[in-house]
């Protein structure tokens, strides 16, 4: 039974880990309707970024000076600050010229855009896999561990302890603020939203900001987990079955698909081979192993099977339309 | 729905807006020829037409979604050849729509709200936090948006998202959202379309109302000749683009180039 929750909780704050990276795509779908492809690479960008920023690396040379390495302090208001000048830079040459296009036209570009992240990042700061140490607290939760036998990474708590607060502050802005109404009156209406005063190209920058941010969040926890590499950028597409199951315009619901993503995909992966190969003992001889690589597409399964059901997720805005 | 004549057209008012020998075209189809006319402070201006006459297009080239090819536009005394909609909306105009564009998914209050989006300037650190300052100024901005909506009799509906209202309601909380702004001048797109009789009569008193307690200029299109008798100051009638007509209702009326246009006279 203990071996069971320990592999719920490890479920879950993996699964805050797949949220940190949803909510920036719903960030940017909610205020702008554009589906962020590139938002997973934008969590590796900026962890490239802050990584770079810690061991003084000059950008574009693959060479460190330790004398230009910044402290902690330092170096994450200015990675948030390159996320801002990154987000003015996409407003100024793709959003500006894609006002009123198409979707598929809109996603193509955000592909486009992934890639441009993708080359970049590398000719910066280098591809090799860099270790990313803020400080965070490493290792299992040893109170817990003693008093009750569970093993937690602490890590992963202070994951899940960011989730939260991003969440609470992106929950409230958007639903009480001027600029947070505002970005909503953009995603509904461009035209009506223009009429009443409201600036397209800020809170586009606004919206890119924020998602900025939160991908630096995603990539701080990543790649404190599991050292900044390319591979990051792959989280991204977890992020999908996450979005499909919560909604696409759904703070919350990025949250909670985050939690039934991790929980069940962590769940099956462990217990679905001997319960298959239980349920046919009599009948069929079943090798547990063939279930032991599940993690890796049940998500997208699921999200499938929710998509007959529920397209709008389970947080998601019903579409509603007079006709 | 007797509005009572206003004298104010008739006075030296003071011009608030003039458009100047404007055309608009879209690759070859000429929306609106060389037309020239104003509007003066205070007054209700309508413009008529038949479908297709450029009414709509007018009012985008006011409002800045419509760049011009030729002509100018002079408002506040600041003559320019084209408005941009930020400029326009922070100038102080203000307006509604043909189809109604609300923003479909908030709420009524929330629509409404947007109205201020211009007259809020909280910075984006307290409103992230959504305290202090930012706290003080919504609620202020509050109170000045249920105003309205005692004005505009929408007390029952304030929490309903405005996609799920009768029509004649969308319009009415457009009207809120456009006044939230504290315009000088209201641009009314058939603001009565598509509504009952009960429904407009509302409507009709609540722009005499707009006109009288806040001195709001107010230029509309409306199809319905008896609301336009009843309300407008002067009235310019546009036909396949030209201005046609120009003058109080009663002119209007007997100018016989209008009578051919409504009763669709060919035009060689």
């Amino acid at each position: 039974m203990l071996f069971v929750l320990e592999t719920v909780i490890s479920g879950a704050l993996a699964g805050i880990m797949y949220s940190l990276v949803a909510l920036g795509f719903v960030l940017i779908f909610k205020a702008s309707g554009v589906f962020n492809f590139s938002q997973g690479v934008m969590a590796l960008f900026a962890a490239l970024t802050l990584v770079g920023l810690l061991s003084g690396t000059i950008p574009f040379t693959n060479t460190d000076n330790p004398a230009l390495a910044l402290p902690v302090w330092a170096a994450i208001p200015l990675t948030i600050f390159v996320m801002f000048i990154v987000a003015v830079l996409i407003e100024k040459f793709i959003l500006r010229h894609l006002v009123n296009q198409e979707h598929i036209i809109l996603f193509m570009a955000m592909v486009g855009l992934t890639y441009v992240f993708e080359g970049v990042g590398d000719m910066m700061w280098g591809s090799d896999v860099k270790v990313l140490d803020l400080g965070l607290p490493q290792g299992a939760w040893d109170w817990l561990f003693d008093t009750h036998d569970l093993y937690v990474e602490k890590i992963e708590m202070v994951a899940a302890a960011t989730a939260a607060v991003l969440v609470t502050v992106l929950a409230v802005f958007f639903q009480k603020t001027r600029i947070g109404r505002a970005l909503r009156a953009v995603a509904d209406d461009h035209q009506a939203a223009l009429s009443v005063g409201i600036s397209l190209r800020n809170i586009w920058i606004i919206v890119w900001s924020a998602a900025g941010i939160v991908a630096l969040a995603a990539g701080v926890m990543w790649g404190a987990k599991s050292g900044v590499q390319f591979s990051l950028s792959l989280i991204a597409l977890k992020a999908l079955p996450v979005l499909i199951l919560g909604g696409f315009t759904s703070i919350p619901g990025a949250i909670v698909g985050g939690l039934i993503i991790g929980i069940g995909e962590k769940l099956v992966e462990v217990f679905s081979g001997e319960l298959i190969a239980a349920a046919f003992a009599g009948l069929i001889e079943i090798d547990p192993g063939v279930f032991s690589a599940t993690e890796n597409w049940f998500a997208y399964v699921l999200a499938l099977f929710f998509l007959m059901f529920r397209p709008q997720g389970l947080f998601g805005e019903k579409i509603i339309e007079r006709v | 729905m007797n509005a009572a004549p206003n004298k104010k057209a008739n006075g030296k008012a003071e011009t608030l807006l003039s458009v100047e020998a404007v055309s608009l075209s879209f690759g070859g189809v000429k929306a609106i020829r060389d037309v020239s006319f104003d509007i003066k402070k205070g007054e209700i201006r309508a413009i008529i037409g038949p479908n297709g006459a450029g009414k709509t297009s007018m009012l985008n080239v006011i409002n800045g979604f419509y760049h011009p090819q030729e002509g100018t536009i002079t408002y506040k005394g600041k003559t320019r050849n084209q408005m941009r909609p930020h400029v326009a909306a922070s100038q102080g105009i203000a307006r509604t729509f043909q189809n109604v564009a609300l923003f479909k998914g908030m709420t009524t209050l929330d629509n409404i709200m947007s109205g201020r989006a211009l007259r809020m300037k909280c910075n984006i650190f307290w409103q992230m936090l959504y305290y202090g300052p930012a706290k003080k100024e919504e609620l202020e901005h509050r109170e000045f948006v249920e105003k309205i909506i005692d004005f505009l009799e929408i007390q029952h509906i304030r929490r309903i998202p405005v996609g799920k209202l009768p029509y004649g309601l969308q319009k009415r909380v457009e009207l809120g959202r456009a006044l939230a702004m504290e315009p000088d001048l209201l641009l009314l797109d058939e603001p009565m379309a598509g509504m009952n009789l009960e429904e407009k009569e509302d409507m009709c008193r609540f722009v005499v109302d707009v006109s009288e307690q806040y001195g709001t200029t107010i230029a509309l299109i409306e199809h319905d000749m008896g609301v336009v008798m009843d309300l407008a100051d002067r009235v310019v009638v546009l036909d396949y683009g030209r201005k046609i007509a120009d003058g109080t209702p009663k002119q209007v009326q007997n100018n016989q180039d209008v009578i051919d246009a409504y009763l669709g006279v060919s035009h060689d």
